[in-house]
């Protein structure tokens, strides 16, 4: 137990060096983008085409339709369905990966479902559940969600099986309410497997879910690259792209990573 | 001082395992404990003592109710739900939360928000409160854990080897501490160990177990007062032992 903890405890001291006090990988970064837009900037000066515009031209698109409030528009529809299949996601895939994991035999049963679900392409889902249920929002959300679901059962599952079960007779002998086992034993325990699954589900999500705007809604991000695909507006293709990527970075940077940082404060010693 | 006053049979701790055996590993069932009866009277400190593997921390699991799978009858000292302290041979504190919390999460609802300074102090935990579990040596985790044990005013305390791999004086100390805070508010205990010296110094008896299939072999009352129990008295304690349990240790 006490070796456990040290062992925890000083791997946790090596975690990231003083935050925010070093600048050189962030100019190395900003460089790197600097020479990708000349690059691209020559290489469209060079070979002019409507297929290949230079960034400022990009750029130009982006800002105007930007201040139209249309990028905003579908750039918001997206990410609610983004969030809405990823939430749904974490928690059918938690609660049914928590269940697998603790039972043994309904997991032997199980498993082969989960092997066959994990190897069904998303196209597959997408437009099987767009033919079942419709056009309409409640599939094209459940269709992202069920593709990441399997992903979530695997990783949970993986967690549930590695929980110390000295800690669940801990909380039996002081009578620990449902919530307190929930929120002080099983999630702390859990939450690398919940960060692990829920870093590549985002990932994997905002992918899938331009595919199913692609296919069956009429509007989002993948809706509006659908038309200006149709339109051969490639300026607007990658105006929208570009907003895209940007915004699930700046998640990336402002939720993911500060949540991840977060809950394993107690890992580090003080002294 | 705290020992056999007459008390109702509902104060008393009462074990009758009948059977209690394991799955092995390559079929068949290995036969743990079989025939054990004791009883742990009001307010009286017992330890449990027994070759290494004779089955004391399943006879504890039993009580605790993290095992149901046995032949026979358990009565717990107290009336209603009782509360059971527990000391595990490890600490098994949250590593996720304070020392602190750690003792609060275990309080049940009637104490919530009540002062622990005085256990903590008592116990040298002062400092230590907003300490992680992973900032503890083990004889301060060990420490913590009985601050969980003792905190929620319990009906029973139940300590598995609370002060194994520990050094001498670390666990003399934690003796005299545990001894210490229990006077101020005595309650059953029962304690499994492998110490006899432990024993005889912390007991007001001393219950024999047999190898595996494990019952009782015999019972020890000492009825030196604790405070009395110098080296010579406890000496001669050890001697008498010796006696009736020539086998033993
Ligand atoms: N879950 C289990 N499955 C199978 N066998 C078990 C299990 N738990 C305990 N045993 C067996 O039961 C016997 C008693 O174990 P137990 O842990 O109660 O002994 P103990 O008296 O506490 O030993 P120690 O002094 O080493 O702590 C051992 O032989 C052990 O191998
Ligand atoms: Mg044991």
């Amino acid at each position: 137990m006490s070796s456990f903890l040290l062992g925890t405890s000083s791997q946790g001291r090596t975690d990231k060096a003083a935050p925010g006090r070093n600048w050189g990988p962030l100019l190395t970064v900003a460089a790197s983008i600097v020479v990708l837009a000349v690059a691209w900037q020559l290489t469209a000066t060079l070979w002019p085409s409507r297929a290949f515009p230079p960034p400022l031209d990009v750029l130009r698109v982006m800002i105007r339709e930007t201040a139209s409030g249309e990028i905003p528009y579908h750039l918001a529809i997206t990410l609610c369905r983004v969030a809405a299949a990823f939430l749904l996601a974490i928690v059918i895939g938690s609660a049914i990966g928590i269940f697998l994991g603790s039972h043994p035999r309904a997991d032997r049963f199980l498993d082969p479902w989960v092997i066959l679900s994990l190897n069904v392409p998303a196209l597959v889902v997408i437009v099987l559940a767009y033919i079942w249920f419709g056009l309409n929002e409640v599939a094209a959300i459940g269709a992202v969600a069920f593709n990441k679901i399997p992903n979530v059962i695997v990783t949970m599952r993986e967690g549930t099986r590695a929980l110390d079960l000295r800690y669940a007779d801990m909380a039996k002998v002081y009578r620990f309410g449902a919530f307190a086992r929930l929120r002080h034993v099983l999630l702390p325990q859990l939450q690398p497997y919940l960060a692990a699954a829920s870093r590549s589900g985002i990932s994997l999500i905002w992918k899938i879910v331009l595919v199913v705007e692609l296919l069956g809604r009429s509007n989002g991000v993948g809706f509006q690259i659908n038309l200006y695909f149709q339109l051969f507006d490639v300026a607007a293709i990658l105006a929208y792209t570009l907003a895209f990527v940007c915004v699930m970075l700046l998640i990336e940077i402002l939720l993911v990573q500060p949540l991840e940082h977060a809950s394993t404060r107690w890992r580090r010693r003080a002294t | 001082m705290n020992t056999l006053q007459p008390v109702g049979a509902d104060a008393r701790l009462e074990i009758e395992i009948r059977r209690k055996s394991f799955e092995a590993s390559r079929g068949g069932s290995i036969d743990v404990l079989h025939d054990l009866d004791f009883a742990v009277e009001q307010n009286e400190f017992a330890c449990l003592i027994g070759p290494s593997g004779c089955g004391k921390t399943t006879t504890l699991r039993l009580l605790l109710g993290l095992d149901r799978d046995f032949e026979g009858r358990i009565k717990l000292p107290g009336a209603g739900e009782p509360r059971i302290g527990m000391v595990f041979q490890e600490p098994v504190l949250l590593p996720w939360r304070t020392v602190e919390e750690n003792v609060r999460l275990a309080l049940p609802k009637a104490l919530h928000g009540r002062s622990l300074d005085h256990l903590f102090d008592a116990l040298g935990l002062g400092k230590m409160r907003a300490f992680y579990p992973g900032e503890l040596s083990l004889g301060l985790a060990r420490r913590a854990a009985l601050a969980r044990a003792l905190a929620i005013e319990p009906d029973l305390l139940v300590l598995d080897e609370p002060f194994v791999s520990l050094d001498e004086a670390t666990a003399q100390q934690l003796r005299h501490l545990l001894l210490q805070v229990w006077s101020e508010r005595p309650t059953t205990v029962l304690m499994v160990t492998h110490n006899l010296q432990e024993a005889i110094m912390l007991a007001d008896r001393i219950i024999v177990l047999s190898p595996r299939p494990s019952h009782v072999v015999g019972s020890f009352l000492i009825r030196v007062p604790r405070q009395s129990r110098n080296a010579q008295v406890r000496s001669d304690i050890l001697r008498s032992f010796h006696e009736r349990f020539p086998t033993q240790l």
